[in-house]
């Protein structure tokens, strides 16, 4: 059934929703800008002087023309080390190449020569994770001096650090996910893995360098004096070491070259989703979802400007009425909605928990439009088996093998998140809106839970405790609460997949279920379910 | 009416017999080459003959062929249409003698018509006027040179058995006679084996008008004249009917020299007197002289067609048949304007270079007559000329007729051939065309601005870069989140490179040149840049754009991965295993070109050939023959050619 709309367009909670909505717009906007821009204007034009492309330009000119780019992390390690690596000098995201979804990963030289930060190694992993989920051929536009010597205890040792890389490579084409490689500047030491553990590398002459240590390195440790080229340029890899394949003469032929290696992969083409637009316009969505968090509206707003036609067949509309759950198509992809609407309770609990059955039953992908304050509390609740019924839920979600994609549209707080499929529950994708926010709990409750605890000490203790003292006291941990729950707080650290426009919501849905059905489905087989 | 008729050719004017012969209801035999074994002529005839392979020589010149297949279809008659065998009196005879009627004039009108200076005395005799001239027997330097100055200089110096501008010299002084008459007795004898000449008056401001006649073997009457004074090399270009600022008693003192020139040798069927006129003080009644009559029918009698809505392929069938001429001097009229443009399938930029190709795209706009013996499809082969199609616009003045041509020349789509369609393009808007001010110098006077090749619109190219980024479509083209990305094309525009910079988002394009920057919208597969709507043809290496005033713009689509990897390279040689130097063929300081063979060395029981990875000079030859070598070991050191 197409859904209405209740929409007031000229109204002034419209007007005033879509104002604040913007101006969190232009926020994401320009970090995903400063990100874009790299290590900055000098970096980029010695970049550039060099005869190499910009990071993105290769980006782009790997993919098809007109290819959609599925990007991840944008905004990475926003706001972090004195915002010295933008975008953790990293791109990566899912883009096509002649009409396959691949994951592209490529250094940006412009931020730190491409060194690997934390955050670096996160995304590069998070976009491998991705791959092997979806089952996406990798391509890796390498140049990079390998890891960030001053941030080297939280780089290197760690299982999902450094090494994890060239771990995933192998287990990736083990598993038959092509690893392919194009060495467009530095790739030292461990970087060296990145092209001698793909399946096929292509190295840029005069510009790509392959070694384990580079001349310095060799001349302090052996007094062995040679040049990087003679060391391991692209003439000693294609010619002598073989440990690239195919020499390139600049940055469009090694580019062309792995668009070529893509072509011989003897896989087919998947066709761009498409599908009849919403009967209801998603510009519509900045003015109808309220700025505040805490007013509630109707979230089948949301999904009349996602799904195909706004027509949504909804399950068990009667029941557990603040989760909303349906069948509906998504540039012509079926998928499973599961939405909040409003805090779950123990009818909505086990009305999801069906509703992921069933989905998984028919093998279709799962949604999740998180906006959720969490579990409702209080003695009725907790005695009737609240938790019994948001583990049954919380198990549909962690055991189903449908590929389920997150979307925070507004709160993500508490048990909430995980029925929700937050992060920690693996969803193929997870995006988040800008007026969205994610924290334990609220900061008023956090600090609300602190102050009485104090209280209680305090007053245990024969003393007195002012009001003035007491919002003293909750300031600080409210504000730490509202910073890190900030979107872009959360995606600098990866917690999600990137921070999205909400015009933009139906696109990002259907790029990230068309990239999730690459892989083979899986039949589903859940735990025990907490009856 | 013959029940059944051969054609003797090719290409257009083949085709355009067929389209008569079959609306009167006449049975066609194609005779056809190997090369045409597909073509368009054979596939509209009834019946189709091959006469031999591709060289014309051995196919539409060999007579027997065609004569015996004649036979074996039971033709009654054979249309040599023009060119090849149309104006071979022995093919004209062994028509006859097979007893089949051969459309066009006896053998004997023909051969009157054949050799230059007999003919001019045989229309002098006549009453035509002939050019002041020497057409003697006496061939001595002496009495050439006599004649030069009883004529008058300038004067030009012409092969009596010549034609196509061969053993033809203008001199304007006495002085340079007798050397201008030396080189044109040595092309002459090159390439006619005679070497008589005769002399004439120069003609300033000269035109080309040509009066179409039709004889039934007695008497003849004239279709009035066309204009062909748009000429390159004594190639016509653009032919238009009637003849721009042709005052009638003129046209009266033509149109009945034309007929008696006919009537004088007996002509029958269609023909046509070549005059030269002098324009130097406007056309005036005494100032065309014969030239020579062609004893066929022309390509540009389509003008002549359309000027007096006859069907002149009917003409020649009716009278060939035995009837009389349909109708008399008295019936003809001149209708409006007509100008034919002839496309041809050559490079303008070369030098007017004939050019061939597979034509993907063959599309012509209505509105105008076209006349042309290829579809798409089709391939321009180098054997025969490269002529198109012919483009024949009619209207009610000169003017409408130009501009109805012109239009057309914008709305022709041609694609896989170089053409000249930019060139007649130009010529059509030539000032002095425009306005009737022509003669047979006009071409090559504006040569250069005639021949400036256009640069594209920006549209054009960016028309190009979106046909070859070949951007996917949809709703989701181009989607990204905050900063999109922009997709680089290489194109090549001869040996200019053009890079332009595409950005997709859903159905629209930011297209970037060098200093433009356009926007483009997609409906369905078509886009639209600015406002402008090109139809392009997109082939795997190359985009064709027509950008119908603005030209046809061809950009060819560089292969990315076609790059000269590995070789320009190395300066040293090296073994590329052990083994035994068995040969060495260089020494030090003799230059060497890329793929040289520089040495053999012998291993495994098999010879290796070393070639040079690069051109140079050799420096150092560093193994001797006979050596025994290790692999890597360096044999030979080069340096660069320019040192």
């Amino acid at each position: 059934m197409r859904l209405k709309t209740h929409a007031q367009h000229g109204s002034e909670t419209f007007k005033a929703n879509r104002a604040a909505h913007l101006a969190l717009l232009r926020q994401a906007r320009d970090a995903a800008e400063a990100a874009a821009q790299g290590g900055g204007p000098q970096a980029r034009e010695r970049h550039v002087a060099r005869g190499k492309l910009l990071p993105r330009d290769r980006v782009a000119n790997l993919l098809d023309a007109g290819s959609p780019f599925l990007e991840i992390g944008a905004t990475a390690a926003h706001g972090m080390y004195d915002n010295a690596a933008p975008g953790a000098g990293l791109i990566a995201g899912v883009g096509r190449v002649h009409g396959l979804d691949v994951m592209v990963v490529a250094n940006d030289a412009t931020v730190k020569g491409g060194t690997y930060y934390p955050m670096t190694v996160k995304k590069h992993l998070r976009a491998q994770e991705i791959a092997e989920e979806c089952h996406l051929p990798c391509v890796y536009l390498v140049d990079s001096g390998g890891a960030n010597l001053p941030n080297q205890d939280e780089v290197f040792p760690d299982r999902d650090h450094f090494g994890r890389i060239f771990y995933n490579q192998a287990r990736m084409s083990a598993k038959g996910i092509p690893q392919i490689a194009a060495v467009m500047g530095s790739c030292t030491a461990g970087g060296a893995y990145v092209p001698a553990m793909s399946d096929v590398s292509i190295i840029v002459r005069n510009q790509g360098t392959i070694f384990l240590a580079g001349p310095p390195l060799v001349r302090a440790a052996t007094g062995e004096v040679v040049s990087a080229e003679d060391l391991g340029g692209a003439d000693v890899h294609t010619r002598l070491s073989g440990v690239a394949d195919y020499l390139a003469e600049d940055d469009l032929h090694a580019l062309a070259l792995a668009r070529r290696a893509v072509l011989s992969l003897n896989r087919s083409a998947r066709p761009l989703p498409a599908g009849t637009p919403p009967a209801h316009d998603p510009e519509d969505l900045l003015g109808i979802v309220p700025a505040d968090l805490r007013t509630q509206y109707d979230i089948r707003e949301v999904i009349a400007r996602v799904v195909d036609g706004s027509d949504f067949d909804e399950f068990k509309a009667r029941f557990g009425e603040t989760l909303v759950t349906g069948f509906a198509q998504v540039m012509g992809q079926p998928v499973g909605i599961v939405a909040n609407n409003g805090v779950l309770f123990s009818e909505s609990a086990q009305k999801g928990a069906h509703f992921i059955e069933l989905c998984s039953q028919r093998q279709i992908p799962l949604v999740f439009l998180q906006n959720i304050t969490g579990f409702m509390v209080g003695r009725r609740y907790e005695n009737e088996g609240i938790a019994r019924h948001g583990a049954k839920m919380v198990t549909a979600v962690a055991t189903t093998a449908v590929p389920k994609v997150t979307l925070i549209v507004g709160g993500s707080f508490g048990a909430g998140n995980y029925g929700m499929a937050g992060r920690a529950y693996s969803p193929r994708f997870l995006w988040t809106w800008p007026n969205s926010r994610i924290s334990v709990m609220g900061g008023e409750q956090a600090a609300g839970v602190l102050a009485t605890v104090r209280r209680d000490g305090i007053e245990r203790a024969g003393g007195q405790w002012s009001p003035d003292e007491e919002a003293e006291f909750k300031r600080p941990t409210q504000e730490m609460f509202d910073r890190q729950s900030h979107p872009l707080y959360a995606s600098a650290r990866l917690w999600d997949d990137g921070v999205i426009d909400p015009r933009k919501t139906r696109e990002v849905l259907a790029l990230s279920l068309s990239a999730a059905l690459n892989a083979p489905q899986e039949s589903t087989r859940f735990g025990v379910f907490r009856m | 009416m013959f029940q059944r008729i051969l054609i003797a050719n090719r290409g257009e004017i083949a085709c355009r017999i067929i389209d008569t012969a079959r609306r009167l209801g006449v049975d066609t035999v194609a005779v056809f080459s190997d090369a045409d074994a597909d073509s368009r002529h054979v596939a509209l005839a009834d019946r189709a003959v091959r006469i031999g392979p591709s060289p014309a020589a051995e196919s539409y010149l060999n007579a027997w062929a065609i004569l015996d297949a004649a036979r074996t279809t039971g033709a009654q008659a054979i249309h040599p249409g023009y060119g090849f065998l149309s104006e071979n009196p022995d093919f004209s005879d062994a028509v006859t003698q097979a007893g089949l009627a051969f459309i066009g004039p006896s053998a004997a009108a023909i051969r009157a018509m054949g050799i230059k200076d007999a003919a001019k005395a045989l229309m002098e005799r006549a009453g035509v006027p002939v050019v002041p001239g020497y057409h003697g027997e006496d061939q001595s330097p002496e009495r050439l040179a006599a004649e030069a100055g009883r004529i008058g200089y300038p004067v030009l110096i012409k092969a009596v058995a010549g034609g196509g501008g061969k053993g033809m010299r203008r001199v304007d002084d006495p002085v340079r006679f007798p050397e201008a008459l030396a080189a044109a007795r040595r092309e002459a004898q090159n390439a006619f084996g005679n070497d008589a000449v005769l002399i004439e008056k120069y003609v300033a401001t000269p035109r080309h008008i040509e009066v179409q006649v039709f004889g039934d073997g007695t008497r003849a009457v004239h279709l009035f004249e066309r204009d062909c004074s748009l000429q390159r090399r004594h190639q016509k270009v653009i032919e238009e009917a009637p003849a721009p600022g042709m005052p009638d008693d003129m046209r009266q003192a033509m149109g009945s020299a034309a007929v008696r020139a006919a009537e004088a040798i007996g002509y029958s069927g269609a023909g046509t007197v070549e005059f030269i006129v002098d324009a130097s003080d406007g056309l005036r009644a005494d100032r065309f002289w014969f030239m020579e009559m062609n004893t066929r029918l022309q390509v540009e009698h389509s003008v002549t067609e359309a000027i007096t809505g006859l069907d002149l392929v009917e003409w020649q069938l009716r009278v060939a048949a035995g009837e009389p001429l349909p109708l008399q001097q008295e019936d003809l009229t001149i209708r409006g304007h007509a100008v034919e443009a002839r496309l041809y399938a050559e490079d303008v930029s070369a030098g007017f270079l004939p050019a061939t190709g597979r034509l993907s795209r063959l599309r012509f706009p209505e509105g105008v007559r076209i006349e042309t013996g290829v579809r798409e499809g089709d391939a321009i082969t180098p054997w025969y000329d490269p002529m198109i199609a012919k483009l024949i616009a009619h209207g009610p003045t000169r003017g409408a007729a130009l501009d109805r041509l012109a239009r057309a020349l914008a709305g022709t789509q041609v694609a896989g051939c170089t053409t000249n369609l930019a060139f007649l393009s130009a010529l059509l808007a030539q000032p002095d065309f425009r306005a009737g001010r022509l003669d047979t110098g006009l071409i090559e006077r504006d040569l250069p601005t005639l021949t400036q090749a256009a640069s594209p619109p920006p549209e054009a190219t960016a028309f190009a870069a979106l046909a070859a980024a070949d951007p996917d479509a949809g709703p989701l083209a181009g989607f990204h989140f905050w900063t999109p990305l922009t997709h680089r094309v290489a194109l090549r525009r001869g040996d200019e490179a053009v890079t332009a910079q595409v950005t997709i988002l859903a159905d629209r394009a930011t297209v970037t040149l060098d200093d433009h920057t356009l926007e483009a919208t997609r409906r369905g597969d078509r886009w639209q840049v600015g406002a402008s709507d090109f139809d392009l043809l997109a082939e795997p290496d190359r985009i064709t754009v027509f950008a119908g005033p603005l030209g046809t713009h061809v950009f060819a689509i560089p292969d990315p991965l076609d790059r000269e990897t590995a070789a320009a390279g190395a300066d040293v040689t090296l073994s590329p295993m052990p083994g035994l130097v068995r040969a060495l063929f260089v020494a030090p300081g003799q230059e060497v070109r890329r793929g040289d063979t520089l040495a053999v060395v012998e291993a495994m029981k098999m010879e290796h050939a070393l070639t040079a990875s690069r051109d140079g000079i050799v420096a150092e030859v560093l193994a001797g023959e006979g050596a025994q070598v290790e692999a890597g070991a360096p044999l030979i050191r080069l340096e660069p050619a320019d040192g």
